[in-house]
């Protein structure tokens, strides 16, 4: 049962991320982009990071995404309906891009992965509160500056000279 | 569907996908969504590596790491985006190669 679903959740990733970079339309790349996100959630939560997927949807879905269909309905004009996108080098690019997939595929099947035999799952959240706070104390506030610095950076950029 | 490399081939499938859109996408937004699919490609490959290393919790640490920068990358490079359009009308990247106007 859950093979099924891994596989079902596999193919609406891929499938969509496929849809998002060879839609005609920005609009439906945005959409499809959306399914991707959920199915990356659904990954992660068969990767057992459970407080990862909670962060995926509120930041991605409900951040990013939004951010992302704001930024096409601003740049483009209200009277051109087709909000449509070229692609150029179609070819060239998936002749490099399928190399690139098969060197991937390669080099992921034919080395030898030490894999640990793994714990019981648990909640994660207290483990990443307790690191966050404790190992990783700098980078974390690094990150906050970071993020600071790029909301403001990003409101300065985008205002109207005045 | 419990193996390692199962999650390591569809990340770099995913990965794959980012970057024929990157190189294939002439439009700013088209592109950061494709730079969306790389980064996410990452986060699996830090979460596959995490789980089958015995739930190593670091893995989880920086991916939660590589969201934050996420958003903040998207902000700022959607408000230059922004900015693109009102001063070249248009966000064909290929078209912006001025650096004056």
């Amino acid at each position: 049962m859950s093979d099924i679903a891994f596989w079902v959740i596999v193919g609406i990733t891929v499938g969509s991320a496929f849809m998002v970079v060879q839609s005609k339309s920005l609009l439906y790349s945005a959409y499809a982009l959306l399914f991707t996100f959920i199915g990356v959630t659904g990954l992660y939560i068969f990767l057992w990071a459970d407080f990862l997927a909670v962060v995926q949807v509120v930041v991605y879905v409900g951040g990013i995404l939004v951010l992302i269909i704001f930024g096409i309905m601003l740049t483009n004009k209200i009277t051109s309906v087709n909000i449509s996108h070229t692609s150029m080098q179609k070819s060239m690019g998936a002749i490099v891009v399928i190399a690139f997939i098969g060197l991937l595929g390669f080099m992921i099947l034919s080395t030898p992965w030490l894999v640990l035999p793994n714990a019981e799952p648990s909640d994660t959240t207290s483990a990443i509160g307790r690191l966050l706070l404790i190992d990783y104390l700098l980078p974390f506030e690094a990150v906050s500056l970071l993020l600071l610095g790029a909301l403001i950076g990003a409101t300065t950029l985008s205002r109207k000279d005045s | 569907m419990d193996s390692l490399v199962n999650y390591l081939l569809v990340s770099s499938i995913l990965f794959s996908l980012g970057l024929y859109g990157v190189v294939t996408r002439r439009n700013g937004v088209a592109v950061l969504m494709s730079i969306e699919l790389i980064l996410n490609a990452a986060n699996i490959n830090f979460l596959a590596f995490a789980r089958f290393g015995g739930m190593n919790m670091t893995g989880h640490i920086y991916a939660l790491f590589v969201i934050v920068l996420a958003a903040a990358e998207a902000a700022v490079a959607l408000a230059i985006i922004i900015n693109i359009f009102n001063n070249f009308n248009t966000i064909n990247i290929d078209d912006v190669s001025e650096l004056k106007q």
